[in-house]
């Protein structure tokens, strides 16, 4: 049973980091919305290591690239998050939606 | 006693992701997301994970710090002094994340998941840098690139003025053009 109520855990975290993201017009509280999915992301890889093949390191390895993942994603988002707010002002997203027109 | 530790964590991580975007200030909303992946990492923790438990709390310190200073930099409510809604399709965003949930929570209640294989090593520490140095030495290869890669793309997209604007498109400049004149020579 605990191995359900991990991936619920992550499943709830996801589900709140989705909407977060989908929700929210700044571009730091949407990274934010996207820490929380790559969280949710550790936790069940973690669990899944644990409970179903503790033996072989693969889950921790997913765990491994998930914090890389993590890592990754917030340098990236804040240096264009700094470029957009350097060249016109712009944080948030409805007003850097150029590509739609 | 695990599983007592297990709920109250669990139940923290969830509160504290959702206070994220509840809360008015930036700042508070930025030390929320900091106490729900605490939370998650004391759960990665009873998971035995005790290296990647603790570097999970000592990255999420570090990187919540660098978030709040750029929140403070620039978000245009960081303190929360004037009440302000942030926000676009809540009710959109509302219905599809909990209809995610609902999928993920009943995939996971109805699938019949495979009993666990193989005894857990006496030291997850070092199986795990034993995959790193050997058979997933790929991954760890693949990693190292993508942060390096990532570090050049953050340099050149956070500079102001780079080598291209100072000595134009060709580099053919012999003196940069600079805003304010000045320096050695010029």
């Amino acid at each position: 049973m605990m191995l359900q109520l991990f991936l619920l855990l992550a499943a709830a975290l996801l589900a709140i980091g989705l909407y977060g993201a989908l929700s929210q017009q700044s571009i730091v509280m949407i990274m934010m919305g996207l820490e929380l999915m790559v969280n949710a992301v550790i936790v069940a890889g973690a669990a899944a290591w644990w409970f179903l093949a503790p033996h072989r390191p693969d889950g921790q390895v997913l765990v491994v690239v998930a914090i890389t993942v993590m890592a990754v994603e917030m340098a990236m988002g804040f240096a264009v998050t700094t470029a957009i707010f350097r060249a016109r002002d712009v944080d948030t997203t409805d007003a850097a939606a150029d590509l739609r027109r | 006693m695990q599983l007592v530790v297990f709920v109250v964590c669990a139940v923290g991580a969830v509160a504290a992701g959702a206070a994220v975007f509840r809360v008015d200030s930036m700042a508070r909303a930025t030390f929320a997301l900091l106490a729900s992946f605490v939370f998650v990492a004391v759960d990665v923790l009873l998971l035995h994970l005790a290296y990647l438990g603790v570097l999970v709390i000592l990255m999420m310190i570090m990187e919540m710090v660098v978030m709040a200073v750029f929140m403070i930099m620039y978000m245009m409510n960081p303190a929360g002094l004037m009440p302000m809604s942030m926000m676009h399709n809540r009710r959109g965003a509302l219905a599809i994340s909990a209809g995610t949930f609902v999928l993920l929570a009943a995939g996971i209640l109805l699938v019949r998941w495979p009993a666990r294989r193989g005894a857990p090593p006496a030291e997850p520490t070092r199986q795990l840098g034993e995959a790193l140095m050997g058979s997933k030495m790929l991954v760890m290869m693949v990693l190292g690139l993508a942060l390096f890669a990532t570090m050049v793309a953050t340099v050149v997209l956070a500079q102001h003025r780079g080598r291209y604007d100072r000595y134009g498109d060709e580099l053919e400049r012999r003196v940069p053009d600079d805003p304010i004149r000045g320096g050695v020579g010029r």
